[in-house]
Protein backbone atom coordinates (compact mmCIF):
# COMPACT_ATOMS: atom_id res chain seq x y z
CA UNK A 1 0.00 0.00 0.00
CA UNK A 2 0.66 3.52 -0.57
CA UNK A 3 1.09 4.13 3.18
CA UNK A 4 4.65 1.52 3.40
CA UNK A 5 6.05 2.97 0.17
CA UNK A 6 9.54 0.52 -0.07
CA UNK A 7 12.14 1.12 1.76
CA UNK A 8 14.99 3.11 0.54
CA UNK A 9 17.90 2.89 2.85
CA UNK A 10 18.66 1.61 6.24
CA UNK A 11 15.99 -1.23 5.44
CA UNK A 12 15.62 -3.41 8.11
CA UNK A 13 16.86 -1.16 10.89
CA UNK A 14 14.81 1.40 13.21
CA UNK A 15 16.32 4.16 10.95
CA UNK A 16 15.06 2.84 7.93
CA UNK A 17 14.05 5.50 5.25
CA UNK A 18 11.15 5.31 2.98
CA UNK A 19 8.99 7.97 0.80
CA UNK A 20 7.31 9.19 3.90
CA UNK A 21 10.13 9.36 6.23
CA UNK A 22 11.85 11.37 3.07
CA UNK A 23 8.66 13.59 3.32
CA UNK A 24 8.74 14.31 6.67
CA UNK A 25 12.42 14.97 6.54
CA UNK A 26 11.63 17.62 3.98
CA UNK A 27 8.81 19.08 5.88
CA UNK A 28 11.32 19.32 9.21
CA UNK A 29 13.65 21.22 6.77
CA UNK A 30 11.19 23.22 5.69
CA UNK A 31 9.54 24.44 8.74
CA UNK A 32 12.99 25.41 9.84
CA UNK A 33 14.59 26.89 7.44
CA UNK A 34 10.92 29.01 7.26
CA UNK A 35 10.83 29.59 10.87
CA UNK A 36 14.95 30.71 10.84
CA UNK A 37 14.18 33.12 8.97
CA UNK A 38 11.23 34.57 11.00
CA UNK A 39 13.34 34.49 14.02
CA UNK A 40 16.16 36.34 12.18
CA UNK A 41 13.77 38.83 11.01
CA UNK A 42 12.59 38.81 14.70
CA UNK A 43 16.34 38.95 15.88
CA UNK A 44 16.89 42.20 13.53
CA UNK A 45 14.03 44.00 14.93
CA UNK A 46 15.35 43.60 18.58
CA UNK A 47 18.77 44.14 17.58
CA UNK A 48 17.77 47.90 15.51
CA UNK A 49 14.61 48.61 17.89
CA UNK A 50 12.45 48.56 14.84
CA UNK A 51 9.00 48.24 15.93
CA UNK A 52 6.87 48.40 13.01
CA UNK A 53 6.64 44.59 11.34
CA UNK A 54 7.88 43.93 7.46
CA UNK A 55 5.50 42.37 5.73
CA UNK A 56 7.34 38.96 6.17
CA UNK A 57 8.06 39.34 9.63
CA UNK A 58 4.38 40.06 10.40
CA UNK A 59 3.47 36.92 8.56
CA UNK A 60 5.41 35.01 11.01
CA UNK A 61 4.01 36.79 13.83
CA UNK A 62 0.45 36.09 12.64
CA UNK A 63 1.06 31.99 12.22
CA UNK A 64 3.08 32.86 15.82
CA UNK A 65 0.15 34.65 16.97
CA UNK A 66 -2.46 32.25 16.03
CA UNK A 67 -1.64 30.03 18.15
CA UNK A 68 -0.40 31.83 20.84
CA UNK A 69 -3.74 34.06 20.83
CA UNK A 70 -6.11 32.18 19.74
CA UNK A 71 -5.53 29.21 21.27
CA UNK A 72 -3.25 29.34 23.81
CA UNK A 73 -4.18 32.73 25.32
CA UNK A 74 -7.99 32.16 24.90
CA UNK A 75 -8.06 28.49 26.36
CA UNK A 76 -5.18 28.63 29.20
CA UNK A 77 -4.84 32.78 30.01
CA UNK A 78 -1.81 34.67 29.23
CA UNK A 79 0.52 32.88 32.09
CA UNK A 80 0.21 28.99 31.42
CA UNK A 81 -0.50 29.64 27.80
CA UNK A 82 2.87 31.02 27.68
CA UNK A 83 4.44 28.22 29.92
CA UNK A 84 2.64 25.49 27.44
CA UNK A 85 3.42 27.24 23.89
CA UNK A 86 6.02 25.64 22.84
CA UNK A 87 4.29 22.71 22.86
CA UNK A 88 1.52 23.74 20.75
CA UNK A 89 3.36 25.85 18.52
CA UNK A 90 5.31 22.21 17.95
CA UNK A 91 2.27 20.35 17.38
CA UNK A 92 0.41 22.59 15.34
CA UNK A 93 2.61 23.66 13.07
CA UNK A 94 4.27 19.95 12.37
CA UNK A 95 0.80 19.06 12.03
CA UNK A 96 -0.24 21.42 9.62
CA UNK A 97 2.79 21.36 7.69
CA UNK A 98 2.64 17.33 7.43
CA UNK A 99 -0.88 17.14 6.75
CA UNK A 100 -0.07 19.74 3.38
CA UNK A 101 1.89 17.57 2.20
CA UNK A 102 -1.34 15.23 1.43
CA UNK A 103 -1.79 17.80 -1.72
CA UNK A 104 1.55 18.67 -2.63
CA UNK A 105 1.82 17.66 -6.39
CA UNK A 106 5.10 14.98 -6.68
CA UNK A 107 4.42 14.39 -2.38
CA UNK A 108 1.06 14.01 -2.59
CA UNK A 109 1.16 12.18 0.88
CA UNK A 110 0.63 13.26 4.78
CA UNK A 111 3.68 12.85 6.65
CA UNK A 112 0.72 12.32 9.42
CA UNK A 113 -0.68 9.34 7.37
CA UNK A 114 1.64 6.60 8.98
CA UNK A 115 0.32 6.55 12.71
CA UNK A 116 4.08 7.41 14.47
CA UNK A 117 3.98 10.90 14.07
CA UNK A 118 0.02 11.13 15.67
CA UNK A 119 1.06 8.86 18.36
CA UNK A 120 4.53 10.64 19.11
CA UNK A 121 2.28 13.61 19.43
CA UNK A 122 -0.65 12.50 20.87
CA UNK A 123 2.13 11.16 23.86
CA UNK A 124 3.60 14.65 24.13
CA UNK A 125 0.14 15.61 24.60
CA UNK A 126 -0.84 13.49 26.85
CA UNK A 127 2.71 13.64 29.41
CA UNK A 128 1.84 17.12 28.91
CA UNK A 129 -1.53 17.21 30.55
CA UNK A 130 -1.02 15.05 33.33
CA UNK A 131 2.53 16.97 33.95
CA UNK A 132 0.41 19.99 33.84
CA UNK A 133 -2.00 18.60 36.51
CA UNK A 134 0.24 16.92 38.88
CA UNK A 135 2.54 20.18 39.03
CA UNK A 136 -0.67 21.95 40.09
CA UNK A 137 -2.70 19.64 41.77
CA UNK A 138 -0.07 17.03 43.18
CA UNK A 139 -1.61 13.43 43.29
CA UNK A 140 -5.02 14.97 43.97
CA UNK A 141 -5.11 15.85 40.27
CA UNK A 142 -6.14 11.80 39.34
CA UNK A 143 -8.09 12.07 42.54
CA UNK A 144 -10.52 14.93 40.95
CA UNK A 145 -10.35 13.09 37.84
CA UNK A 146 -11.38 9.84 38.42
CA UNK A 147 -13.47 10.64 41.14
CA UNK A 148 -15.44 14.20 40.01
CA UNK A 149 -16.66 15.98 42.62
CA UNK A 150 -20.64 16.36 43.32
CA UNK A 151 -21.09 12.70 42.43
CA UNK A 152 -22.66 10.22 44.59
CA UNK A 153 -20.31 8.08 46.16
CA UNK A 154 -22.16 4.76 45.13
CA UNK A 155 -21.79 6.38 41.44
CA UNK A 156 -18.26 6.36 41.80
CA UNK A 157 -18.62 2.51 41.05
CA UNK A 158 -20.11 3.36 37.65
CA UNK A 159 -18.25 7.01 36.56
CA UNK A 160 -14.42 6.09 38.34
CA UNK A 161 -14.37 3.67 35.17
CA UNK A 162 -15.81 5.54 32.64
CA UNK A 163 -13.27 8.92 33.63
CA UNK A 164 -10.14 6.57 33.75
CA UNK A 165 -11.58 5.20 29.81
CA UNK A 166 -11.87 8.46 28.60
CA UNK A 167 -9.53 11.11 30.13
CA UNK A 168 -6.13 8.56 30.71
CA UNK A 169 -6.74 6.31 27.81
CA UNK A 170 -9.34 7.43 24.82
CA UNK A 171 -7.67 10.95 24.98
CA UNK A 172 -4.65 9.94 23.58
CA UNK A 173 -5.82 7.58 21.06
CA UNK A 174 -8.33 9.69 19.67
CA UNK A 175 -6.34 12.14 19.20
CA UNK A 176 -3.85 10.09 17.30
CA UNK A 177 -6.22 8.07 15.30
CA UNK A 178 -8.57 11.36 14.41
CA UNK A 179 -5.21 12.74 12.43
CA UNK A 180 -4.47 9.51 11.40
CA UNK A 181 -7.76 8.44 9.72
CA UNK A 182 -8.72 11.98 8.28
CA UNK A 183 -5.10 12.06 6.48
CA UNK A 184 -5.57 8.37 5.17
CA UNK A 185 -9.41 8.80 4.17
CA UNK A 186 -8.38 11.94 2.57
CA UNK A 187 -5.84 10.00 0.84
CA UNK A 188 -7.64 7.52 -0.08
CA UNK A 189 -10.49 10.00 -2.03
CA UNK A 190 -7.95 11.83 -3.79
CA UNK A 191 -6.57 8.76 -4.70
CA UNK A 192 -10.09 7.62 -5.75
CA UNK A 193 -10.68 10.43 -7.81
CA UNK A 194 -7.35 10.81 -9.65
CA UNK A 195 -7.11 7.29 -10.45
CA UNK A 196 -10.96 6.81 -11.69
CA UNK A 197 -10.29 10.29 -13.95
CA UNK A 198 -6.92 7.92 -15.09
CA UNK A 199 -8.99 5.15 -15.93
CA UNK A 200 -11.97 6.76 -17.60
CA UNK A 201 -9.70 8.92 -19.61
CA UNK A 202 -7.24 6.42 -21.23
CA UNK A 203 -9.11 3.22 -20.75
CA UNK A 204 -12.55 3.76 -21.14
CA UNK A 205 -14.41 3.18 -24.13
CA UNK A 206 -16.89 5.96 -25.70
CA UNK A 207 -19.09 8.02 -23.62
CA UNK A 208 -17.35 6.95 -20.18
CA UNK A 209 -14.60 9.18 -21.09
CA UNK A 210 -17.09 12.02 -19.95
CA UNK A 211 -16.77 10.34 -17.05
CA UNK A 212 -13.48 11.45 -16.33
CA UNK A 213 -14.20 14.94 -16.41
CA UNK A 214 -16.71 14.59 -13.86
CA UNK A 215 -14.35 12.23 -11.47
CA UNK A 216 -11.23 15.30 -11.90
CA UNK A 217 -14.06 17.62 -11.02
CA UNK A 218 -14.62 15.62 -7.42
CA UNK A 219 -10.91 15.51 -7.26
CA UNK A 220 -10.34 19.27 -7.51
CA UNK A 221 -12.78 19.79 -5.22
CA UNK A 222 -11.67 17.45 -2.99
CA UNK A 223 -8.23 18.98 -2.70
CA UNK A 224 -9.39 21.97 -1.77
CA UNK A 225 -10.93 20.04 0.88
CA UNK A 226 -8.26 18.21 1.90
CA UNK A 227 -6.62 22.00 2.41
CA UNK A 228 -9.23 22.95 5.01
CA UNK A 229 -8.94 19.46 6.97
CA UNK A 230 -5.50 20.11 6.48
CA UNK A 231 -5.67 23.28 8.29
CA UNK A 232 -8.65 22.34 10.54
CA UNK A 233 -7.01 18.73 12.45
CA UNK A 234 -3.89 21.18 13.27
CA UNK A 235 -5.96 22.86 14.66
CA UNK A 236 -8.10 20.48 16.23
CA UNK A 237 -4.77 18.43 17.43
CA UNK A 238 -3.36 21.97 19.13
CA UNK A 239 -6.72 22.76 20.44
CA UNK A 240 -7.88 20.09 22.29
CA UNK A 241 -4.07 19.50 23.65
CA UNK A 242 -4.84 22.67 24.81
CA UNK A 243 -8.55 22.05 26.35
CA UNK A 244 -6.72 18.87 28.07
CA UNK A 245 -4.15 21.54 29.83
CA UNK A 246 -6.70 23.52 30.74
CA UNK A 247 -9.01 20.62 32.29
CA UNK A 248 -5.89 19.80 34.08
CA UNK A 249 -4.90 22.90 35.53
CA UNK A 250 -8.53 24.45 36.31
CA UNK A 251 -9.29 23.57 40.17
CA UNK A 252 -12.52 21.33 39.95
CA UNK A 253 -13.25 18.56 37.12
CA UNK B 1 -2.54 0.74 -6.04
CA UNK B 2 -5.46 -1.21 -6.76
CA UNK B 3 -3.51 -3.50 -9.25
CA UNK B 4 -0.93 -3.63 -6.07
CA UNK B 5 -3.38 -4.79 -3.84
CA UNK B 6 -4.46 -7.16 -6.00
CA UNK B 7 -1.29 -8.38 -6.00
CA UNK B 8 -0.85 -8.48 -2.63
CA UNK B 9 -4.28 -10.16 -1.99
CA UNK B 10 -2.92 -12.76 -4.71
CA UNK B 11 0.33 -13.58 -2.69
CA UNK B 12 -1.52 -13.46 0.48
CA UNK B 13 0.40 -11.03 1.95
CA UNK B 14 -1.28 -9.50 4.81
CA UNK B 15 -1.60 -5.34 4.12
CA UNK B 16 0.20 -4.24 7.56
CA UNK B 17 -2.28 -2.98 10.01
CA UNK B 18 -2.38 1.12 9.96
CA UNK B 19 -2.55 1.36 13.38
CA UNK B 20 0.49 -0.20 14.76
CA UNK B 21 3.46 2.00 14.16
CA UNK B 22 6.91 0.48 12.79
CA UNK B 23 9.81 1.03 14.36
CA UNK B 24 11.14 3.66 11.76
CA UNK B 25 7.81 5.59 11.81
CA UNK B 26 8.15 6.35 15.44
CA UNK B 27 11.76 7.22 15.56
CA UNK B 28 11.98 9.29 12.21
CA UNK B 29 7.98 10.83 14.09
CA UNK B 30 10.33 11.48 17.20
CA UNK B 31 13.40 12.79 15.30
CA UNK B 32 10.98 15.94 13.56
CA UNK B 33 9.08 16.17 16.84
CA UNK B 34 12.20 16.88 19.14
CA UNK B 35 14.03 18.88 16.97
CA UNK B 36 11.15 20.94 15.80
CA UNK B 37 10.28 21.16 20.06
CA UNK B 38 13.77 22.43 20.48
CA UNK B 39 13.68 24.96 17.45
CA UNK B 40 10.20 26.47 18.75
CA UNK B 41 10.76 26.46 22.12
CA UNK B 42 14.75 27.69 22.62
CA UNK B 43 15.08 29.68 19.57
CA UNK B 44 11.85 30.75 18.09
CA UNK B 45 9.47 31.44 20.55
CA UNK B 46 11.90 33.47 22.65
CA UNK B 47 13.06 35.59 20.14
CA UNK B 48 9.27 36.44 19.58
CA UNK B 49 8.29 37.16 22.71
CA UNK B 50 11.13 39.49 22.84
CA UNK B 51 9.86 41.30 19.96
CA UNK B 52 6.51 41.23 21.05
CA UNK B 53 7.97 42.47 24.42
CA UNK B 54 9.79 45.29 23.33
CA UNK B 55 7.26 46.53 20.62
CA UNK B 56 4.52 46.42 23.12
CA UNK B 57 7.06 48.44 25.66
CA UNK B 58 7.97 51.09 23.07
CA UNK B 59 4.29 51.54 22.43
CA UNK B 60 2.85 51.95 25.62
CA UNK B 61 6.94 54.12 26.30
CA UNK B 62 5.50 56.57 23.24
CA UNK B 63 2.16 56.41 24.58
CA UNK B 64 3.01 57.79 28.19
CA UNK B 65 5.54 59.99 26.49
CA UNK B 66 2.46 61.79 24.46
CA UNK B 67 0.24 61.54 27.75
CA UNK B 68 2.93 63.56 29.28
CA UNK B 69 3.78 66.25 26.61
CA UNK B 70 -0.39 67.01 26.63
CA UNK B 71 0.05 67.32 29.87
CA UNK B 72 2.69 69.50 29.60
CA UNK B 73 0.97 71.57 26.91
CA UNK B 74 -2.27 71.96 29.28
CA UNK B 75 -0.54 73.28 32.01
CA UNK B 76 1.03 75.80 29.68
CA UNK B 77 -1.83 76.60 28.34
CA UNK B 78 -3.36 77.34 32.01
CA UNK B 79 -0.05 79.02 32.73
CA UNK B 80 -0.58 81.28 29.71
CA UNK B 81 -4.47 81.57 30.69
CA UNK B 82 -4.15 82.66 33.76
CA UNK B 83 -1.30 84.89 33.02
CA UNK B 84 -3.44 86.79 30.54
CA UNK B 85 -6.27 86.97 33.09
CA UNK B 86 -3.93 88.62 35.24
CA UNK B 87 -2.59 90.73 33.10
CA UNK B 88 -6.67 91.65 31.88
CA UNK B 89 -7.23 92.17 35.43
CA UNK B 90 -4.16 94.74 35.76
CA UNK B 91 -4.95 96.59 32.85
CA UNK B 92 -8.10 96.89 34.16
CA UNK B 93 -7.03 98.09 37.62
CA UNK B 94 -4.82 100.95 35.92
CA UNK B 95 -7.70 101.84 33.80
CA UNK B 96 -9.67 102.30 36.95
CA UNK B 97 -7.21 103.96 38.49
CA UNK B 98 -6.26 106.29 35.60
CA UNK B 99 -9.67 107.27 35.72
CA UNK B 100 -9.82 108.06 39.45
CA UNK B 101 -6.74 110.02 39.44
CA UNK B 102 -7.81 111.75 35.80
CA UNK B 103 -11.15 112.44 38.09
CA UNK B 104 -8.99 113.80 40.85
CA UNK B 105 -7.23 115.91 38.94
CA UNK B 106 -9.61 117.23 36.82
CA UNK B 107 -11.87 118.44 39.92
CA UNK B 108 -8.26 120.07 41.59
CA UNK B 109 -8.08 121.92 38.15
CA UNK B 110 -11.47 123.24 38.94
CA UNK B 111 -11.17 123.93 41.81
CA UNK B 112 -8.10 125.50 41.27
CA UNK B 113 -9.68 127.28 38.27
CA UNK B 114 -12.46 128.84 40.47
CA UNK B 115 -10.33 129.77 43.27
CA UNK B 116 -8.21 131.72 40.88
CA UNK B 117 -11.21 133.52 39.36
CA UNK B 118 -12.53 134.53 42.45
CA UNK B 119 -9.19 136.00 43.45
CA UNK B 120 -9.29 137.70 40.20
CA UNK B 121 -12.48 138.96 40.83
CA UNK B 122 -11.82 139.75 43.79
CA UNK B 123 -8.98 141.65 43.22
CA UNK B 124 -10.60 143.16 40.70
CA UNK B 125 -13.23 144.32 42.79
CA UNK B 126 -10.80 145.90 45.38
CA UNK B 127 -9.06 147.77 42.71
CA UNK B 128 -11.96 149.11 41.39
CA UNK B 129 -13.72 149.95 45.09
CA UNK B 130 -10.07 151.59 45.43
CA UNK B 131 -10.19 153.32 42.42
CA UNK B 132 -14.07 154.27 42.97
CA UNK B 133 -12.19 155.49 46.50
CA UNK B 134 -9.58 157.56 44.22
CA UNK B 135 -11.49 159.10 42.23
CA UNK B 136 -14.47 159.80 44.81
CA UNK B 137 -11.59 161.61 46.75
CA UNK B 138 -10.35 163.33 44.06
CA UNK B 139 -13.51 164.56 42.61
CA UNK B 140 -14.73 165.97 46.03
CA UNK B 141 -11.39 167.70 46.16
CA UNK B 142 -11.47 168.70 42.53
CA UNK B 143 -15.49 169.41 42.83
CA UNK B 144 -15.27 171.59 46.32
CA UNK B 145 -12.34 174.09 44.73
CA UNK B 146 -14.41 173.89 41.22
CA UNK B 147 -17.68 174.79 43.27
CA UNK B 148 -15.81 177.65 45.34
CA UNK B 149 -14.33 179.02 42.51
CA UNK B 150 -17.62 179.11 40.29
CA UNK B 151 -19.28 180.43 43.11
CA UNK B 152 -16.56 183.42 43.58
CA UNK B 153 -17.22 184.40 40.07
CA UNK B 154 -20.95 184.14 40.20
CA UNK B 155 -20.75 185.99 43.72
CA UNK B 156 -17.95 188.04 42.19
CA UNK B 157 -16.19 187.87 45.80
CA UNK B 158 -13.47 185.47 46.99
CA UNK B 159 -15.32 182.94 49.67
CA UNK B 160 -12.30 181.23 50.08
CA UNK B 161 -11.14 182.41 53.60
CA UNK B 162 -14.98 182.86 54.40
CA UNK B 163 -16.26 180.59 56.99
CA UNK B 164 -19.72 180.76 55.48
CA UNK B 165 -18.30 179.13 52.00
CA UNK B 166 -16.29 176.41 53.47
CA UNK B 167 -19.98 175.90 55.16
CA UNK B 168 -21.76 175.85 52.16
CA UNK B 169 -18.91 173.72 50.20
CA UNK B 170 -19.30 171.23 52.94
CA UNK B 171 -23.19 170.94 52.80
CA UNK B 172 -23.49 170.86 49.45
CA UNK B 173 -21.14 168.00 49.61
CA UNK B 174 -22.95 165.67 52.44
CA UNK B 175 -25.93 166.81 50.11
CA UNK B 176 -24.23 165.29 46.73
CA UNK B 177 -22.62 162.60 48.90
CA UNK B 178 -26.66 161.35 50.05
CA UNK B 179 -27.65 161.63 47.21
CA UNK B 180 -25.08 160.10 45.36
CA UNK B 181 -26.14 157.24 47.64
CA UNK B 182 -29.92 157.10 47.02
CA UNK B 183 -29.06 156.88 43.31
CA UNK B 184 -26.83 154.11 44.09
CA UNK B 185 -29.43 152.25 45.74
CA UNK B 186 -32.04 152.97 43.20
Amino acid sequence: MEFYPEILAFEGTPFALNRIMLIRLLVLSLLVVVFWLWTRKFQQANKTKTFVPGKFQLMGEISLNFVRKSIAHDQLGEKDGDRFLPLLTTIFFVTLGMNITGIIPGLNIAGTSVIGLPIVMALAAYVTFIYAGIKKHGVGFFKASLFPAGVPPAFYILVTPIELLSTFILRPVTLALRLTMNMIAGHLLLVLCFSATQFFLFNAEGAFKLFGAGTFVFGFAFTLFELLVAFLQAYVFTLLTTVYIQLALSDEH
Amino acid sequence: MISKILIAAAEGEAAPNPLLPASYDLLWSSVVFVILLAFFWFKVLPNFKKTLDARTEAIEGRLEAAEKAQAEAAAKTANIEAEQAEARAEASKIREEARAEGAVILAELKEQAASEAARLTATAKAQIEAERQAALISLRAEVGSLAIDLASSVVGASLKNDKVASGVVDQFLADLEASDKAGKKN
